[in-house]
């Protein structure tokens, strides 16, 4: 039986599936490690994610448009991030526990407007699978890469351009600055507040955009804490992907894999009890972890709040 | 490093808990709401409450939940047959319902229980098996008050405490007969919760009433390890699909995930706890519904008598307390409608045994 795992319907389909549950990882993810790049954990992905998968939704659902849903989405988003920056820059409070706050805050929030305003669990029609010309017909290939949501895609394009925009700009100079040594870069005329305000509320916007990849791309349904601890999952591979977008990539498809392939080795009888299956993502993210951890260094000023010294 | 190596494990460890633990921090906001809740529904009920003059009081009932009251699921199946004997009843005036939803964490579950008890409610219900050891321990210290909870069987010989269950094996092997019916490729996909209780006896007896009906057929079975995973659940779902499965069944609250999936594919459906056809009336053919009220109704009578609680009740196929919803968007064929009752009537007559692993 496990010579079934190598058969090719169980390849494409591991791959299609692990392509797809690596999405939002992927959003909240690299807005994570904006944020932490220039100096802030923000504990509170899930709660945002939760918020902007229920704003996603609901607009979706009420005006049955998507493109609305995912700029409502991505609006509140930015809103919960305003207020993290807020928190953690001008009240320097703890990072950790405020981010907690503020996942309690998305998880609450998304319920109680889900219970008012809806009151049931209802599905829309999200984002279609795209359909190319010729590449989503060829066997395997296509059904792998050329028939996913537009959200995928997106998710994808957004690593090569985090990584652009943090090694080769300006910008990213500053937010790398700020995250390592946030005294000099102020001495030299950057305003860490500002970058700080800028990166927590764009880790907001996406994090936002991963739970409307799920609410109105790939599931099209909302549900009370439908994350289920996606969010945390996707600070978790900030740290294993090394602060890197590629870094992040490989752990978000990773985990998504280990986890597809899990789902198969039930799906094919493979007699390992359902119990330890479910775990191997999780297992094997510690170990890729405690494998590599000492050759990365963490953004040096991460969870520190910065004070101007006069 | 060592700093953010134990973040990093803390993290993990919160997203692995919260993963398999389904609405865990949601008591966060639904503890304080142990204690309003009451209140809230005192509003909903001003007359009953309020009113020394009303002709009779009216019988209180509270019910706290792991889920939500609109999971389309395990609690929903409890709030809607509390819903069904608060109408048949005359309404809140004569039949008053609170509840607490979420109550994942049990610590916080029993600390509600234990709030409603001293609010002196008719009947307390703890909807959860997780729930049996907080009974066990409050349920002595209110002997006036009588409690139930389920599914189970174990009534801790208190007598105010009422045991309830479900057959869901029953329901499983009328959707497992017609799935093998209705399967045109021999394959079906099973999403399953985590492998336990109500789940596994729903999905065992599926499993059963395939086998009968067409030894040949494959019945791939995914436990996600998960009540709230949506996502997986989903995936799980997907994986059944390229496996070559055209009718799918599952369990508890996150297969609106899977449901999704089914219906984009064109595959069928079969639900179960509560009727799911609102999700996908294209693709669901039947669901099968628990109706506690059967069960209920008769602790009502029985604590109106002055009983309240050492019994147990099971609500299966012959009492009513299980009944299976066709839905009326589907065109289920004459034959298989046909097979699907004298599946639902060999049950309840005996002539079909469910053999179970």
């Amino acid at each position: 039986m496990i010579t079934d795992l190598f058969s090719t319907t169980v390849l494409i389909g591991i791959l299609a599936s692990g392509i797809r549950l690596a999405t939002p990882y992927l959003y909240a993810a690299i807005g994570e490690t904006f944020s932490q790049k220039s100096g802030v954990l923000n504990l509170g992905v899930e709660g945002q994610m939760l918020l902007g998968c229920f704003a996603a939704f609901y607009v979706a659902y009420s005006t049955g448009n998507l493109w609305l849903g995912l700029f409502v989405a991505m609006i509140v988003g930015a809103l919960m991030g305003l207020a993290m920056a807020f928190v953690t820059v001008n009240l320097h409070a703890q990072q950790g526990i405020s981010g907690i706050g503020f996942y309690l805050f998305g998880l609450g929030m998304s319920e109680l407007l889900f219970q008012r305003l809806m009151g049931t669990v209802e599905t829309v029609q999200g984002f279609p699978k795209l359909q190319f010309p010729v590449l989503s017909d060829i066997p395997g290939i296509g059904e792998i890469f050329f028939k996913q949501n537009i959200l995928v895609y997106g998710a994808y394009l957004l690593v090569p351009l985090a990584w652009f925009v943090l090694n080769k700009t300006t910008l990213g100079l500053k937010i790398r600055a700020v995250g390592e040594n946030p005294d000099a870069a102020d001495s030299l005329g950057v305003s860490v507040a500002r970058i700080r305000y800028f990166t927590i509320t764009l880790g907001g916007m996406l994090s936002a955009i991963a739970g409307a990849s799920l609410s109105i791309a790939l599931l099209n349904v909302f549900q009370q804490n439908m994350t289920s601890g996606l969010g945390f999952i996707a600070v978790a591979l900030v740290y294993f992907g090394a602060w890197k977008p590629v870094g992040v990539l490989g752990g978000a498809l990773l985990f998504s894999m280990v986890n597809s392939l899990q789902l198969w080795i039930q799906v094919l009888g493979i007699p390992i009890p359902s119990d330890i299956a479910v775990m191997m993502p999780y297992v094997l993210t510690i170990l890729v972890l405690v494998a590599t951890v000492s050759r990365v260094r963490a953004p040096s000023a991460l969870t520190k709040p910065f004070e101007r010294e006069d | 490093m060592k700093k953010f190596a134990w973040i990093l494990t803390l993290v993990l460890a919160f997203a692995l808990v919260l993963n398999a633990c389904g609405t865990p921090a949601a008591t966060e906001e639904a503890a304080p709401a142990a204690t309003e809740e009451p209140a809230a529904a005192a509003t909903e009920a001003p007359a009953a409450t309020e009113e020394p003059a009303a002709p009779a009081e009216p019988f209180r009932v509270a019910v706290v939940m792991p889920s939500a009251i609109n999971d389309l699921a395990f609690s929903q199946s409890m709030y809607d047959a509390l819903m069904r004997i608060q109408a048949e009843m005359g309404g809140p005036e004569a039949f008053e319902v609170v509840y607490s939803e979420n109550m994942f964490v049990v610590d916080d579950a029993a600390a509600a229980l234990r709030d409603y008890a001293s609010q002196g409610y008719d009947l307390v219900i703890g909807h959860g098996s997780q729930y049996g050891t907080s009974l066990q321990e409050i349920a002595p210290d209110f002997p006036e008050t009588s409690f139930a909870w389920g599914t189970t069987a174990e009534t801790f010989g208190q007598p105010n405490i009422f045991a309830y269950e479900a057959a869901s094996q029953e329901g499983g092997y009328v959707n497992g007969v017609l799935a093998a019916t209705l399967s045109q490729s021999g394959t079906i996909g099973v999403v399953g919760p985590i492998e336990v209780g109500d789940a596994k006896l729903y999905v065992d007896g599926f499993k059963a009433g395939v086998m009968a009906t067409n030894p040949n057929a494959v019945v791939n079975v995914n436990y996600i390890g998960s009540f709230s995973d949506v996502a997986l659940a989903s995936e799980a779902a997907s994986t059944h699909l390229s496996a070559g499965a055209d009718v799918m069944t599952g369990s508890a609250q996150m297969v609106v995930g899977a449901i999704g999936k089914a219906e984009e594919a064109g595959a069928l459906w079969f639900g179960t706890q509560s009727n799911q056809s609102s999700l996908a009336p294209t693709v669901v053919v039947a669901s099968q519904v628990y109706h506690w009220e059967v069960a209920l109704s008769e602790m009502i009578a029985l604590i109106k008598e002055g009983t309240l609680g050492g019994q147990s009740f099971r609500a299966n196929l012959a009492n009513g307390g299980e009944v299976i919803e066709f839905n009326a968007d589907y065109a289920l064929s004459d034959d298989a409608k046909a097979l699907a009752d004298s599946t639902i009537k060999g049950i309840i007559d005996g002539s079909i045994t469910i053999t179970l692993p």
